[in-house]
């Protein structure tokens, strides 16, 4: 890939080698190279369909490859057909699987636990955390993503939105060294959006490592430090942002995001 | 003359009082025995290894597809011939047991897999095991689902302790039928028809309450 070429001087903290993955016959990732650099913020976009989601859910393992190599912070965590990447203990692999955290779609709150609760589950009993120490941990990811007054409410109370901050304050409780978003706001009405989109970007801020798989041209266009695209299950792109936007050649890219953005207005 | 209603049945409350306190006792086991049993039974039938799913399917298949009172019989009459004799309350009350698990399991089963694929992976992607997202995530919400079916199941395992008579045990409903066929008179049948109404009353108050507890998050 051209790209390490110009990144050999930053540290890798997920390899991704020769991904193939299939459900059945249908074959959705083949032969899918990837680098994610610390403090990297990529956004993987394209058709429905591509494999965007699944290249995204085989880095923490919630989809398994058929081929391949995963490497995340220096640890192979899962390799199949890969004779030269040897797998590391189950230990390492789960301490490393520990150090990704992720946003779903669909929030995939705990629907009989509040807010609070929520986020303050995997760190008692998964981290082993005092539970007094979990709950200022989780008061303190709730107020980061703004909200500080919905400490007791339930799910079903919550808007979309907010629905997804508390999402985002439990894979925060974890302290991931990076966070996968699927889609984070392709459920939520256009109106809650923004709320979403502004604590990704302040994490982005934060020079948190994200992948992000998303629709919101604008928002790839504006957080992201390198933009992925996926098509024909494979990496077709993956430049900066106002190259891939403004200086686009690709046909087939260029056809995607003129009705991206026609879908717009 | 013979005695009027009340008097007759207030003379007679004792045999029928004893007849409730065995029904309500053997019902009481079976419900304590059978909530967590068949919670265990649907978590092996999920996710347990094959032969144990084998297992537990030809125990429901038997279970569910035969009647209690048969399975009573041939425990009770048929055991002996194995050299098994067994007290009949303990022969009871392990029938019962097995019975009302074989339903109860499909139940709970049915619970735990209606429950979103999402969740899963959420515990997953936060590092939980197996065992913390069944105990912290799958079941307490396959609770607030399964509780009406639950409920319904606690209650026709209250009446069916009735078919203990059958093999010579005094339940409430015996109790009863004895002092009918004793006596000539029916009194005794409109008593027990109270006695049954009203616990079940109480039981559907009870997982009313439950019901209301456990829909706050909805």
């Amino acid at each position: 890939m051209e790209l390490t070429k110009t990144k050999n001087d930053r540290e890798v903290m997920i390899r991704m080698i020769n991904i193939h993955k299939s459900f059945g016959d249908v074959h959705v990732l083949e032969g899918v190279n990837l680098n994610v650099y610390r403090g990297e913020v990529i956004a993987v976009i394209g058709p429905s369909g591509s494999g965007k989601s699944t290249l995204l859910r085989c880095i923490n393992k919630l989809e398994l490859i058929n081929e391949g190599a995963i490497e995340i912070e220096g640890t192979i965590i899962e390799s199949v057909n890969m004779p030269d990447y040897p797998v590391a203990s189950n230990q390492q692999v789960k301490a490393s699987l520990g150090k990704t955290g992720m946003v779903f779609q669909n929030f995939n709150l705990f629907p009989h636990m509040t807010a609070l609760q929520n986020v303050i589950e995997a760190p008692i009993h998964v981290k082993k955390i005092k539970k007094e120490e979990a709950i200022a941990l989780g008061k303190r990811q709730l107020d980061r993503v703004g909200l500080s007054d919905k400490y007791d409410a339930y799910p079903s109370k919550l808007s979309g939105g907010q629905k997804q901050r508390v999402a985002i304050a439990r894979a925060l409780a974890m302290s991931p060294d990076v966070i996968l978003f699927d889609e984070p706001t392709s459920a939520l009405d256009p109106e809650l959006i923004g709320e979403v989109l502004d604590v990704i970007k302040k994490l982005a801020e934060e020079r948190m490592t994200m992948i992000v798989v998303t629709h919101e041209m604008s928002f790839a266009k504006e957080i992201s430090d390198r933009v992925i695209f996926m098509d024909n299950r494979n990496i077709v792109a993956d430049s900066p942002p106002d190259e891939f936007f403004n200086n686009q050649e690709h046909p087939r890219i260029k056809a995607f995001l003129e009705k991206m953005l026609s879908n717009k207005n | 003359m013979p005695l009027g209603f009340f008097d007759y049945i207030a003379e007679n409350m004792p045999l029928i009082l004893n007849g409730l306190k065995f029904t309500v006792k053997l019902w009481v086991i079976v419900v304590v025995v059978m909530l967590p049993l068949s919670t265990l039974c649907a978590i092996a039938k999920v996710s347990g290894p094959k032969w144990l799913r084998k297992i537990l399917n030809v125990y429901t298949w038997i279970f569910r597809g035969s009647p209690l009172i048969l399975q009573l019989y041939l425990a009770y009459f048929g055991l002996p011939y194995l050299g098994i004799v067994l007290e009949p309350m303990t022969v009871v009350i392990t029938v019962f047991i097995l019975c009302v698990v074989a339903y109860q399991t499909e139940i709970v089963r049915g619970g735990i897999l209606s429950t979103d694929k999402g969740q899963y992976e959420a515990c997953k992607a936060l590092g939980m095991s197996y065992g913390q997202t069944m105990l912290r995530v799958v079941i307490p919400q396959t609770v607030r689902k399964i509780l009406p079916q639950t409920c319904s199941e606690v209650i026709v395992a209250f009446k069916d302790t009735c078919l203990v008579s059958a093999i010579g045990l005094g339940d409430l409903l015996r109790s009863a039928r004895e002092l009918v066929i004793g006596d000539l008179r029916v009194d005794a049948f409109a008593v027990v028809l109270v006695f049954y109404l009203l616990v079940s009353s109480i039981l559907v108050l009870v997982f009313n309450k439950l019901e209301k507890k456990y829909s706050v998050y909805v």
